[in-house]
């Protein structure tokens, strides 16, 4: 009876210091936002603000109401798209700077398949538009794929490289074969016709039971996110970001991948061809910032538009899922409140400039502070790992004295 | 048609835009050649532009502004040794949040201090004299803004001293080998912390040839990714400051008939030549990667006793 309470007592110790553990390796990413925050106090110290009126303004802009939450999630949308993508490149060992180019040549295609099919029934030409996004950011990710395993050439360079010229070719085909036919010659915002309603994502609310509704008296709607622009492309990101954990983490091909970004000569010498599997993860990573613009364009803007500039379709989520997907742990499941996250900050700010006249700028600032911030940590982390493995190590040679001598006398 | 296109202005123009290339790839030569890719470069040149702008802005000192951007890109520099150097950080990755930083910061600073565009009296054009007077050449060559000239003259001074000096042989040594670097007593710390806080520096001094000599004004992400460029003609270039010259003047020569496309109306849709100076970039990175004077080092993080 003693030794079941001990393995119960032994039991719970361990799962204490897994919880510990699981904490700890936290720690380095709230540290990350904690000096974040820091610092953006202090630049809004600088502009003559409020640090406190300020967080608030914008965790009130980014969750205060029932439409602020659904515009955040629909912020939130392409960056977690972008940052499933980022997770599998990065840990691929491949830097994938290209989320914007892939996230463009995904919604054009996405787009072409909607305007050409438009007349069919939703059942076809929805999945076939996705699918065609998810293809055409696949291919475009997977051109830097083949550049970087066959001609040696570095990625970050040949994505920054690809986004520039998806931009152009993009403007040059909302100029003109892809431009509105009935805006043409009336005005030059570049877009495309807007898509049939058969193409269109449904719009996503969600009904909550009447028992729940009534005794908390806190809502007084019983159907969530109801007449708010939020669609159904949340429900496939999230999906997908556990489909994408599982296909990392469970499957061999996905284990492949991440061999060959932890130790690239073992995975060789294993006998994984290192080459297929950085063509494979940038063409994923690629096809999953194709699918946020895709998604863009079949679930919130109904055609594709830009205004010329660089970021004028894609509002900089290619980078913001890089910033999202750090701050998840390179986990695509950690990715899905990061993404939200960085959401709520991109709407949050905007109340926070009217309120307070602080420009929402300073996010850009932050995002990248907590890259950096971030990456710093892992200085820390590894560390820390170094210092386990050696004390196990110590541990395991301290409990096998005999056999070390034995071996060290045969040399 | 040809002589429509190949005038003497669009040799003079492609001159005047290969500047910041010039001083932001040959800065970022510096931190490659020890050891340490600074991705952070468009980002640093955005400050550096602000700086400039803002100074000249305030002042209308052209010496304070160039002093401005110097400074902060010094300053940004020093961060980037830092986060690369003592902290280890990935340098792509760390790389992306600076240049987020600088773009969002600038952006803000803009906003808050300046508001609206405006432009400010620039480094005026110095006609050399006699040279200028050359038919076709003096237009080419001798009469452009001071920034201009002191960016072809580094191009010679930077070949000299990674080749020549003491001081080069220290950061070719530790961007080759640094262990060995290291046993013969050169702190590898301190030599990536001098060249990245140098090309920090340089990174500035490119923004400020676009904000206060090239187009005097700023605006938000005036630089649209020239940074980036930049980096990628380090590698183009080999690592060598003639190379990473030759490779500025090719994409600025394309930027500047592009312009020039652009003004006589030449039935090519304007995008695909903004394009193609960026698929040009990735064939030569093709090429470019058969090279082998790659800093072995580079993005390696040193650490004793390993």
């Amino acid at each position: 009876m003693s030794q079941t309470a001990d393995r119960g007592n032994l039991w719970q110790r361990i799962k204490q210091a897994r919880i510990l553990g699981r904490l700890s390796d936290m720690l380095p990413f709230l540290i990350a936002l904690l000096l974040a925050l820091l610092v953006a106090s202090t630049f809004i110290i600088a502009l003559d603000a409020d640090p406190l009126l300020a967080f608030g303004a914008m965790a009130q802009g980014a969750f205060g109401t029932e439409n602020a939450t659904a515009e955040t999630f629909v912020k939130a949308i392409p960056i977690l798209f972008v940052a499933i993508g980022i997770c599998i490149a990065f840990r691929g060992g491949i830097i994938n700077i290209g989320g914007e180019g892939q996230m463009i040549a995904g919604a054009l295609a996405g787009v072409s398949a909607a305007l050409m099919f438009g007349d069919t029934s939703p059942a076809l030409v929805i999945p076939l538009s996705i699918l065609a996004g998810f293809v055409a950011g696949g291919l475009y990710g997977a051109i830097a794929g083949v550049l970087k395993a066959y001609f040696q050439v570095n990625e970050i360079l040949s994505t920054i490289m690809l986004n520039q010229i998806a931009v152009q070719f993009m403007n040059f085909l909302l100029n003109g074969p892809l431009l509105d036919p009935a805006v043409a010659g009336v005005n030059n915002i570049p877009k495309t016709a807007r898509i049939a309603e058969a193409a269109q994502l449904p719009r996503l609310s969600i009904g909550l039971p009447e028992f729940f509704v009534q005794p908390l008296g806190l809502l007084t709607d019983p159907v969530l996110f109801d007449r708010t622009r939020l669609h159904y492309g949340l429900i496939i990101a999230v999906v997908l970001a556990v489909l994408t954990y599982i296909f990392l983490w469970r499957t061999t091909l996905g284990y492949r991948i991440r061999a060959v970004g932890y130790n690239e000569r073992a995975a060789r010498y294993a006998g994984i061809s290192v080459r297929r599997q950085t063509v494979l993860a940038m063409f994923l990573a690629g096809g999953f910032a194709g699918l946020a613009g895709v998604v863009q364009v079949l679930g919130l803007q109904y055609r594709l538009q830009t205004d010329g500039s660089p970021a004028g379709f894609t509002a900089s989520a290619g980078f913001n899922g890089i910033v999202a997907a750090l701050f998840g742990g390179l986990n695509p499941l950690g990715a899905i409140p990061a993404s939200a996250f960085f959401g709520g900050l991109l709407v949050g700010a905007q109340k926070m400039q009217r309120e307070l006249g602080v420009p929402a700028a300073l996010i850009t600032a932050v995002n990248g502070l907590i890259v950096v911030f971030v990456v710093s940590s892992q200085l820390f982390i590894r560390r820390r790992a170094q210092r386990r493995a050696q004390e196990r190590y110590a541990a395991e040679t301290a409990a096998t004295p005999i056999v070390r001598t034995a071996t060290s006398q045969e040399t | 048609m040809l002589e429509e296109i190949f005038t003497a202005s669009v040799f003079a123009s492609a001159i005047r835009l290969a500047t910041p290339y010039i001083f932001a790839a040959i800065g970022e030569t510096f931190a490659q050649r020890s050891g340490v890719l600074n991705l952070g470069v468009d980002g640093i040149m955005l400050l550096g532009a602000f700086f400039g702008f803002y100074a000249v802005f305030m002042t209308e000192s052209l010496l304070l502004g160039v002093l401005a951007a110097i400074l902060i890109g010094a300053t940004m520099g020093l961060a980037m040794a830092f986060i690369s150097v003592t902290l280890q950080a990935e340098q792509g990755i760390s790389g992306i949040g600076v240049f987020l930083f600088g773009l969002g910061m600038s952006e803000l600073l803009f906003h808050e201090l300046i508001g609206t565009p405006q432009s400010v009296a620039g480094f005026p054009r110095i006609k050399i004299p006699v040279l200028s007077d050359i038919p076709f050449i003096g237009e080419v060559f001798f009469n452009h803004n001071l920034l201009v000239y002191v960016a072809f003259a580094l191009v010679p001074i930077a070949a000299f001293v990674l080749n020549r000096t003491t001081f080069g042989l220290m950061i070719r040594a530790v961007g080759q080998n640094p262990e060995a670097a290291d046993a013969m007593g050169v702190s590898v710390a301190r030599v990536r912390y001098m060249t990245v806080t140098l090309g920090g520096a340089l990174a500035g001094l490119a923004g400020a040839s676009l904000s206060i000599a090239l187009l005097n004004v700023f605006q938000q992400n005036l630089t649209a990714g020239q940074g980036f460029i930049a980096v990628a003609l380090v590698y183009f270039g080999g690592w060598r400051p003639y190379g990473v010259l030759i490779g500025a003047m090719i994409f600025s020569f394309v930027n500047a008939l592009q312009l020039r496309i652009n003004v006589i109306g030449v039935d090519i849709p304007a995008e695909f030549a903004v394009m193609a100076p960026y698929v040009i970039t990735i064939i030569a990175l093709v090429f470019a990667s058969k090279r082998t004077e790659k800093p072995t080092a580079l993005t390696v993080p040193f650490q004793r006793g390993e």
